[in-house]
């Protein structure tokens, strides 16, 4: 097993360096640049090879990369270009907004998804499953931005139930701690912080958690109508077990084992979404900074921080459903 | 009392847009306590079916049973689902074909041994998991404390089946039905089994069910053995009876289609011509009548009823095999 991790872990340390490489290269191939940003369009081409040149952008593409990675190892990811910031600084402030969202999505999205796929396969052929079949084709066919401003027009233009963006009302006052608002609250005791913040989680999570659930639901679905037909259903069922016991012990378990991975492949899909839903709802996250640091002058140092950690976050994930997945099934254990 | 009394058994499947199909045709037999019976047929005559019936397995879409299942008395068709399953694995037991299959893969052996102690015995875990490596013992797979961490993957074909039987025997039933229980095992494994089930079977007084196609597993346990065809009975005969003096063409056929070590060097084994599928239209006459060499123009106007035999079995043929006639 512990073989097993620190294979995983080698694996990952390359790919993540591979794809350093890539996004560095990539990044500085785009059209447009920082230097047009921050001088503006009419500026002299003096000024203008003056400031590449403050910035190091003058010097070789892979002498730029070898720096990069030089203060990287030492932990320093160098300064927005934007603000002037240091990066490290700018993104830890957005990243505790996405994980929270992302995390109440997803608990929203299996939370639902499990029992509503359960139920279908249990319907199987009849009204319930119709309904969850069209329900999840509507789901995974919507794009999250028209979603999210339906959803927000409906619930707080027309039916105020929540509040249109932000992640708290104004004039609550809370105490960061953690940054996770609603954990913050809990732990400096200001429930009405949590309150406040929890309230302003539904719409957004709501948003980014439709596609996930979708596809939670039908792989839930198809998986549980496979392990139905087991043989080891029928012996459970001939031991005369409870429902309870045959349902969670003998059906979940085995139907449970491709929805684990379904859930870490769908972490890609809660990061892609995360950038509309937040601008959707004004969430002041990744997404925001990701969309603000290419529209506000290609950030280099933030975009390419921000992509690598998008890709550390998907990666890392992956390897927790990996191990997971080896600890439910006892088939992958023995290798 | 018998123990079972199964009363004009019979399941339909119907699925929409699909003609009926009638898999189990008022089949009736009993069982008394502490007996041995046969459901013999090849696949498809509706001996599996029957057994699902039985035990109330069958889907809850798609079928109808109707008739009687008599266990003790009480129609078991007609209890209430959460009364049947009360009484599943408690008072009837049920082992299964594929023994790999039907064990559940993420789950060690020895708590799904417990389990079924623990729903009808009342036991907690500990106790369950002790009671289940004694069972574990008693079915003969060595080293059980091992055994009941280990998954099913771990063990070997037939210390699965070994395992299913200890199931299936957790709670000492009254019943207990064996669904082709050798199927999938090889030939020196099947014969362990059956001696294990033999010697289980007497020394705990429990009735059996014993659903095969093969003979040889009925000439060593059976005291009676019920032949079907096409879903229904048409012969019942106490074992020697049947070995002795098959009647019906069918049964005759089947013991004819055995090899036999000591039969002419060369000689072609014999078959029954053509197979269950097709018979499908059989409402107007007797279903093996296609398949028949006995067959007179009777067979196919009606089916003959079942009728009992001088020898206190029973018979549906119109033109049985003379009793002269007998095996070579």
């Amino acid at each position: 097993m512990l073989r097993v991790i620190v294979r995983r872990l080698l694996q990952l340390a390359v790919t993540l360096i591979a794809l350093s490489a890539l996004i560095f290269i990539w990044l500085r191939n785009l059209p447009g640049g920082p230097i047009e940003a921050l001088l503006g369009e009419r500026a002299t081409p003096e000024r203008r090879a003056l400031l590449t040149k403050a910035l190091g952008y003058d010097q070789p593409i892979l002498v730029q990369y070898a720096k990069f990675m030089q203060r990287v190892l030492t932990g320093d990811f160098g300064n927005s270009i934007r603000t002037g910031d240091p990066v490290t600084e700018v993104i830890g402030r957005a990243f505790p907004a996405t994980i929270e969202l992302a995390l109440v999505a997803m608990i929203i999205a299996i939370g639902l998804g499990v029992p509503l796929g359960y139920l279908a396969a249990r319907h199987h052929g009849r009204l319930l499953d119709n309904l969850s079949i069209a329900g999840t084709l509507l789901g995974i066919s919507i794009p999250i931005f028209f979603l999210g401003y339906l959803l927000k027009d409906v619930f707080t233009q027309n039916i105020h139930w929540f509040p249109p963006s932000g992640r708290l009302s104004t004039g609550v006052d809370n105490t960061e701690v953690t940054g996770f608002f609603v954990l913050d609250g809990l732990l400096t005791r200001e429930f009405d912080a949590t309150a406040d913040a929890l309230w302003h989680l539904i719409l957004p999570a709501f948003t980014l958690a439709t596609i996930p659930l979708a596809v939670i639901v039908r792989i839930t679905r198809a998986s549980v109508l496979d392990v139905l037909n087991e043989d080891y259903v029928r012996t459970a069922e001939a031991k005369g077990l409870r429902h309870r016991v045959i349902r969670g012990r003998h059906i979940l378990r085995n139907a449970l084992l491709p929805v684990v991975t379904t859930i870490g492949l769908q972490t890609g899909a809660l990061l892609s979404g995360a950038v509309l839903t937040e601008k959707v709802y004004n969430w002041g996250g990744l997404g925001t900074l990701i969309t603000d640091s290419i529209s506000g002058g290609r950030d280099y140092p933030v975009l390419q921080t921000l992509i690598l950690l998008a890709a550390l976050v998907f990666v890392v994930v992956n390897l927790l459903v990996d191990l997971s997945y080896a600890f439910i099934d006892p088939r992958v254990r023995v290798r | 009392m018998s123990l079972l009394d199964v009363r004009d058994l019979s399941v339909v499947f119907q699925r929409r847009g699909e003609r009926p199909f009638t898999a189990v045709d008022k089949v009736s037999f009993s069982v008394e306590p502490g007996q041995t019976v046969g459901l013999v047929g090849e696949s498809g005559c509706g001996k599996s079916v029957t057994s699902l019936a039985i035990m109330g397995l069958l889907p809850k879409r798609g079928n109808k049973v109707t008739g009687e299942v008599r266990f003790e008395g009480a129609n078991l068709l007609k209890l209430r689902p959460d009364d049947m399953r009360d009484r599943r694995g408690r008072d009837i037991g049920m082992i299964f074909q594929d023994p790999l299959s039907s064990l559940n893969p993420v789950i060690p052996i020895g708590v799904q041994v417990a389990e079924v102690l623990e729903r009808h015995q009342g036991m907690d875990r500990r106790k369950a998991l002790r009671e289940a490596r004694q069972l574990l013992d008693a079915v003969g797979i060595p080293d059980p404390e091992r055994r009941l961490k280990e998954y099913p993957h771990q063990i070997s074909g037939g210390m699965r089946q070994r395992a299913l039987i200890a199931i299936a025997l957790a709670c000492k039933p009254r019943l207990l039905i064996a669904d082709e229980p050798t199927t999938a095992l090889d030939v020196t494994i099947q014969a362990q089994i059956l001696t294990l089930l033999k010697q289980l079977v007497d020394e705990t007084g429990t009735a059996l069910i014993m659903i095969t196609h093969d003979l040889g597993v009925v000439a060593g346990l059976c005291d009676t053995v019920n032949v079907l065809y096409g879903g229904k009975v048409v012969e019942r005969a106490a074992r020697h009876e049947l070995f002795a003096r098959p009647r019906h063409p069918y049964t005759h056929g089947l013991l004819n289609s055995v090899p036999r070590l000591d039969s002419v060097r060369g000689e072609r084994l014999h078959a029954i011509r053509g197979s269950v599928a097709d018979n499908i239209p059989w409402t107007e006459g007797c279903a093996f009548a296609p398949r028949c060499d006995h067959v007179v123009d009777a067979c196919l106007e009606g089916a003959p009823p079942l009728e009992p035999t001088a020898t206190g079995g029973d018979l549906r043929c119109n033109n049985p095999v003379p009793v002269e006639v007998t095996v070579p």
